[in-house]
C-alpha cells in the first residue's frame, strides 16, 4: 500500500516567475496556515474581501492588514495596521496592493521575526526586485497569481465555472469534508 | 502528469473530465437536475455573490455542461468557456455582453445564412447594428470602423463553403483599433484551425456541428481567449463598471482573464436563459472524444469527393480550398494544413432547377439543413437556408441559384461518389 506523506515545500532558489509548477503552488497552499492579507477591504464587491472569505472558508487563518481599518473586525477577524502589529507568526504574506507598494510591504515582511515562509503577490502584482530580496532570505515567492484561483484550479472547484484549469487527471478530486461543494487540494 | 500541456488528442478525451468526486464514475455523469443543495446559508450567499466556485441552478451552470466548457476551452487554448443552448445563443450572449443599444459591429458578408438573418433582423430590435465587410479584403473591415464599433465577427472557414478567412490580417486591424475579434470556428473546429493562435479574442461554436459530430444534439459554446483587457475600458460596461446585480462588483477586474466568459454566464445566461441541457452536453462530449479522428476523415473524404466533382461534365465549378486550383488554397495551406474541412459548394451548369433535382435524386446523401454529421448531407441553399436573403445577398454569401452545398460524412468515398454520379446523371 502506498502511503502519501504530507508534501513538504520544495526549496527552489531560482524560481521562474513566469510559469510556476503546479506542485510548487500546491506545496505552498498545503503547508501555510496563517496568511496576512495586506490590503484587505471591507467591501464585499472587492476581490480582496472575496479572497479573504474564500481562504477563511478553506480553513486558513487569514489576518487582515489595513491601517484605515485597524482595530475593527473584518469577516470575524481583527484587522491590524501593519505586519509588525500581528501578534502571531505569519506563514504567508499576501500582497493585495499594486506592484510598487509590494516593495515596502516586502521590506516589512522581511523585518519580521520569525520570517514568513512565503511572499505571495496577487494577480496583476509583480515586483521582481522585491521577489529577489525575499528569495535571498529563503522565502518562497509567487507573483501575479490569485490564491483563490490557484486553490480552485488545483482542487478542481474552478472547473465548475467552465474555467480551463490546465489540469487533467485520472484521479478523483477529494471532498474537503466541509460540504459537497468544497474540494481539497489533493486527489486520490 | 507533468506540467507540460497535454496534446490535442489527450485533451479531446480528458480535459475537464476527472472521475466523479462523489461516486468515482469515470464517464462524465449526466447531472440531470435543476438545482444543487447548498452546504449552508453562508455557502448559498457566497455562491449567489460570485464569491465561491460551485453550482446553484442549471440555467446558470451544471457540472455536465461545465465539463464540456472546460473541454472546449482547453482544445481552443482559451481561459474559460460557456456552454449554451445553440450556436445562435452563443452569438447572442457574446454580443449582449459587448454591445449597448446604438452600438455597431462589423461582420464578414460570407457567413452562415442563419447568422446573416440574426444580425440583419433580430439584433436590430436590440439596437445592435451590423456593418458588413468583405473578408476577401481585410482593409474593408478597417474602413468600416467607427467610434461605435464594439466587435468584429468572422467565420474561420465560412459557410456555405470554400472560404478561408485571413484571420491574422483582420486580427491586426482589430488589435490596432482595440476592438475584440470574434471568430466562429464551427466549420473548422479547433482540430483544423485554432483562432486564438491567429489573434482572435473570443471564439464561438455551434457545437451541433463537428464538436458533437453525430447530428443528435443542438448546442453552442463561447470561449474566452483571455487576451482582451476589458477592465477599465468604458466601452464595455458589462465588464468594466460596477454591476448593481452583484453588489457593485466589477466583473472584468474580479475575474481577470476569464472575466468575459463569467460575464456571459452571470449577466447573459442567468438573465436571458438559453441554457444547454446536461443530456446534450453529455452527447456533445462523447462526440468531442473522437473529434481529431473524425475531422481528419471528414477532410480527407471531402477532398476525394471534391476532386471527383471538379472533373464532372455537369458541374461548372467546385469551391473547396483543399483543391490546388482553388483561390483559397494558399490560405488553406497557411491556416489549416491538415485539411480544409467537410463542407464545400459546387455550381451546376443546369442552374436552380438542376439543384432542386439533384437533391431529390440523391439516395445516400440526406437532404437537410445541417452540417458536421457522420452522415453525408446535401442542401440547395438558394431554396432553403439562404432563401430569405435577397438575390444579391445570396450571391455575396456564396449561395447563388446554381449552388449546392455538401457536408461530407465518414462513409466510404466510393459510395458517396456513386450516389452523386447517379443523381447527376438523372438531373
Amino acid at each position: 500500500m502506498l502511503i502519501e506523506l504530507p508534501c513538504p515545500i520544495p526549496y527552489v532558489p531560482f524560481m521562474n516567475h513566469d510559469n510556476y509548477p503546479n506542485d510548487y503552488i500546491r506545496g505552498i497552499l498545503n503547508s501555510v496556515k496563517t496568511i496576512a492579507m495586506v490590503g484587505a477591504s471591507q467591501n464585499p464587491a472587492r476581490p480582496s474581501w472575496i479572497v479573504t472569505k474564500y481562504l477563511l472558508e478553506r480553513g486558513y487563518d487569514v489576518i487582515p492588514i489595513n491601517p484605515g481599518l485597524a482595530g475593527t473586525e473584518l469577516l470575524g477577524k481583527t484587522v491590524y495596521a501593519s505586519l509588525k502589529d500581528v501578534p502571531v507568526p505569519i506563514d504567508m504574506v499576501e500582497v493585495f496592493r499594486n506592484s510598487e507598494a509590494a516593495g515596502p510591504i516586502t521590506d516589512e515582511a522581511l523585518a519580521l521575526d520569525p520570517l514568513p515562509k512565503v511572499l505571495w503577490m496577487q494577480l496583476s502584482v509583480r515586483n521582481d526586485e522585491a521577489a529577489a530580496k525575499a528569495e535571498a532570505k529563503g522565502l518562497q515567492v509567487v507573483m501575479d497569481r490569485c490564491p483563490k484561483i490557484e486553490f480552485g484550479r488545483l482542487s478542481g472547484e474552478i472547473s465548475w465555472q467552465g474555467v480551463n484549469s490546465r489540469m487533467i487527471s485520472s484521479k478523483k478530486p477529494v471532498l474537503s469534508g466541509k460540504g459537497f461543494q468544497k474540494l481539497s487540494l489533493n486527489r486520490s | 502528469m507533468s506540467d507540460r500541456l497535454p496534446g490535442f488528442n489527450t485533451l479531446a478525451i480528458h480535459a475537464g473530465a476527472a472521475p466523479d468526486a462523489a461516486t468515482g464514475a469515470r464517464a462524465t455523469p449526466i447531472y440531470q437536475t435543476t438545482s444543487f443543495v447548498f452546504d449552508d446559508v453562508d455557502h448559498a450567499a457566497s455562491l449567489f455573490g460570485l464569491q465561491a466556485f460551485g453550482n446553484i441552478y442549471s440555467r446558470i451552470g451544471n457540472p455536465t455542461c461545465a465539463v464540456l466548457e472546460e473541454r472546449v476551452a482547453a482544445l481552443e487554448g482559451g481561459t474559460a468557456a460557456l456552454a449554451v443552448a445553440s450556436g445562435h445563443a452563443a452569438e447572442f450572449l457574446t454580443f449582449h455582453t459587448l454591445l449597448q443599444p446604438g452600438d455597431e459591429f462589423i461582420a464578414a458578408k460570407k457567413l452562415y445564412g442563419g447568422s446573416i438573418n440574426q444580425f440583419n433582423h433580430a439584433y436590430k430590435n436590440f439596437g445592435w447594428n451590423v456593418v458588413w465587410a468583405d473578408s476577401d479584403d481585410p482593409s474593408s473591415f478597417e474602413a468600416a470602423i467607427t467610434p461605435k464599433t464594439k466587435a468584429i465577427f468572422v467565420e474561420s472557414i465560412a459557410n456555405p463553403g470554400g472560404v478561408i478567412v485571413d484571420l491574422q490580417a483582420i486580427a491586426a486591424i482589430a488589435k490596432k483599433h482595440r476592438i475584440p475579434f470574434i471568430v466562429d470556428n464551427t466549420m473548422a473546429s479547433p482540430y483544423l484551425i485554432k483562432p486564438f493562435e491567429h489573434g482572435a479574442d473570443i471564439i464561438v461554436h455551434s457545437a451541433t456541428k463537428f464538436l458533437g459530430g453525430h447530428g443528435n444534439s443542438v448546442g453552442g459554446v463561447i470561449v474566452d481567449g483571455g487576451t482582451f483587457n476589458f477592465a477599465g475600458d468604458d466601452r464595455y460596461p458589462m465588464l468594466s463598471k460596477p454591476r448593481p446585480e452583484y453588489g457593485g462588483m466589477v466583473l472584468g477586474e474580479t475575474f481577470g482573464n476569464f472575466g468575459f466568459a463569467i460575464a456571459c454566464r452571470v449577466l447573459g445566461l442567468r438573465d436571458l436563459g438559453p441554457a444547454l441541457s446536461p443530456f446534450n452536453a453529455f452527447l456533445i462530449l462523447n462526440g468531442i472524444e473522437t473529434l481529431p479522428l473524425r475531422m481528419q476523415r471528414h477532410s480527407d473524404n471531402a477532398l476525394t469527393v471534391a476532386e471527383h466533382l471538379a472533373s464532372h461534365s455537369k458541374i461548372s465549378w467546385v469551391s473547396y480550398p483543399g483543391l490546388r486550383s482553388d483561390r483559397y488554397h494558399n490560405l488553406a495551406k497557411q491556416y489549416c494544413p491538415k485539411g480544409a474541412g467537410a463542407v464545400f459548394t459546387f455550381g451546376l451548369k443546369g442552374g436552380y432547377e438542376a439543384g432542386v433535382k439533384l437533391v431529390s435524386n440523391l439516395k445516400l446523401f440526406s437532404h437537410l439543413a445541417n452540417i458536421g454529421d457522420t452522415r453525408s448531407l446535401v442542401i440547395h441553399p438558394a431554396s432553403t437556408t439562404h432563401r430569405q436573403l435577397t438575390d444579391e445577398q445570396k450571391t455575396q454569401a456564396g449561395a447563388g441559384p446554381e449552388v449546392v452545398r455538401l457536408s461530407i460524412g465518414l462513409e466510404d468515398t466510393q459510395d458517396l461518389i456513386d450516389d452523386l454520379n447517379q443523381a447527376l446523371d438523372a438531373a
